[in-house]
């Protein structure tokens, strides 16, 4: 992956395929220039022993194939900057994942188009889960959520052509006061 | 944030749009899009954006755009499906955003796939 933004793209899968109602992500840059990401999810969760592999780029859930790279992947550019990646889960009440980017290291992705990124995944599953973004840096902060902007559009598709734009301009405005500083 | 009472004004304008959809069902596009790891590590988010674009640019209405999985194709993504009403499905590979508006104009638009872009183009290269 060329962006943290893409790997994001990336797992929130892992939590619309655990059936979740809410996804909540969340971005906090410290004053020291680590940079948080987490995705937590209320979906199906997962037993202590599939936590304790989920790791390996050879454990899946999917059937079709036998490798799953989502989190390895993630794994190795937080690592290879300095972080790490946490995984928290519970079955039957969710996952939370969290990976940390120190981005001041050479070896730091950058943040990439993360509006691009959240306007893609709620036009995936415009129905549900909500999704909701958080982002936080010195800078600043800001929130957004498909349950805010939802009783607006009176049943109009989130996947619509046209609000599918609205909310990536809204939250590309948004973002780049507080996270600009690493998205490139 | 862009205000909301803009959001209002797109939602009356699709619901007109939305009325005449609902009236010609068995006519819609579908554009499907890999999304897997390895359809995003390869550029499928750009790809999907471009379609978005497109399509709203020439409002279109009767063109549905979704995301699927990894089909085990990896080396050719990104990937694109699109099926027009009727017809047999046609698999783009090695999509970029460059070639989306031929793909929306000469395909969805008018009925003629771009064969130099599709998986038996690339298979018999």
């Amino acid at each position: 992956m060329k962006e943290i933004a893409l790997h994001l793209l990336d797992i929130v899968q892992n939590s619309v395929k655990a059936g979740a109602n809410h996804v909540d992500i969340d971005f906090e840059l410290d004053a020291d220039g680590v940079l948080a990401m987490s995705v937590k999810d209320d979906g199906c969760g997962m037993s202590p022993e599939f936590v304790a592999r989920v790791r390996s780029p050879f454990v899946t859930t999917r059937t079709t194939r036998k490798v799953g790279l989502g989190i390895p992947l993630l794994m190795q550019n937080a690592v290879q900057s300095g972080g790490k990646v946490d995984i928290e889960s519970e079955e039957g009440k969710g996952t939370t994942i969290t990976a940390t980017f120190h981005t001041a290291s050479i070896d730091c992705l950058p943040l990439g188009d993360l509006a691009s990124t959240v306007a893609t995944i709620i036009m995936g599953s415009p129905d549900r889960p909500e999704f909701s973004l958080h982002c936080a840096s010195p800078a600043g902060d800001m929130r957004f959520s498909t349950e805010e902007i939802r009783p607006v559009l009176e049943g109009v598709s989130l996947a619509e052509p046209d609000v599918v734009q609205w909310i990536q301009q809204s939250l590309q405005e948004e973002i780049e006061p507080i996270l600009g500083g690493i998205m490139r | 944030m862009k205000s909301l009472a803009e959001l209002e004004a797109i939602r009356k304008a699709t619901l007109s749009r939305i009325n005449v959809r609902t009236d010609e069902k068995t006519d819609t596009t579908r554009v499907v899009i890999g999304m897997a790891t390895c359809g995003i590590a390869a550029g499928a988010r750009p790809v999907m954006l471009s379609f978005m674009d497109e399509i709203q640019k020439r409002q279109l209405a009767h063109v549905s755009v979704s995301q699927t999985g990894c089909v085990g194709m990896c080396r050719l993504e990104p990937m694109v499906d699109v099926i027009l009403p009727g017809k047999e499905k046609v698999t783009y590979v090695h999509v970029k955003p460059e070639m989306v508006p031929r793909i929306v104009a000469e395909h969805i638009v008018n009925g003629r796939p771009v064969e130099e872009y599709t998986i038996g183009a690339a298979e018999n290269a």
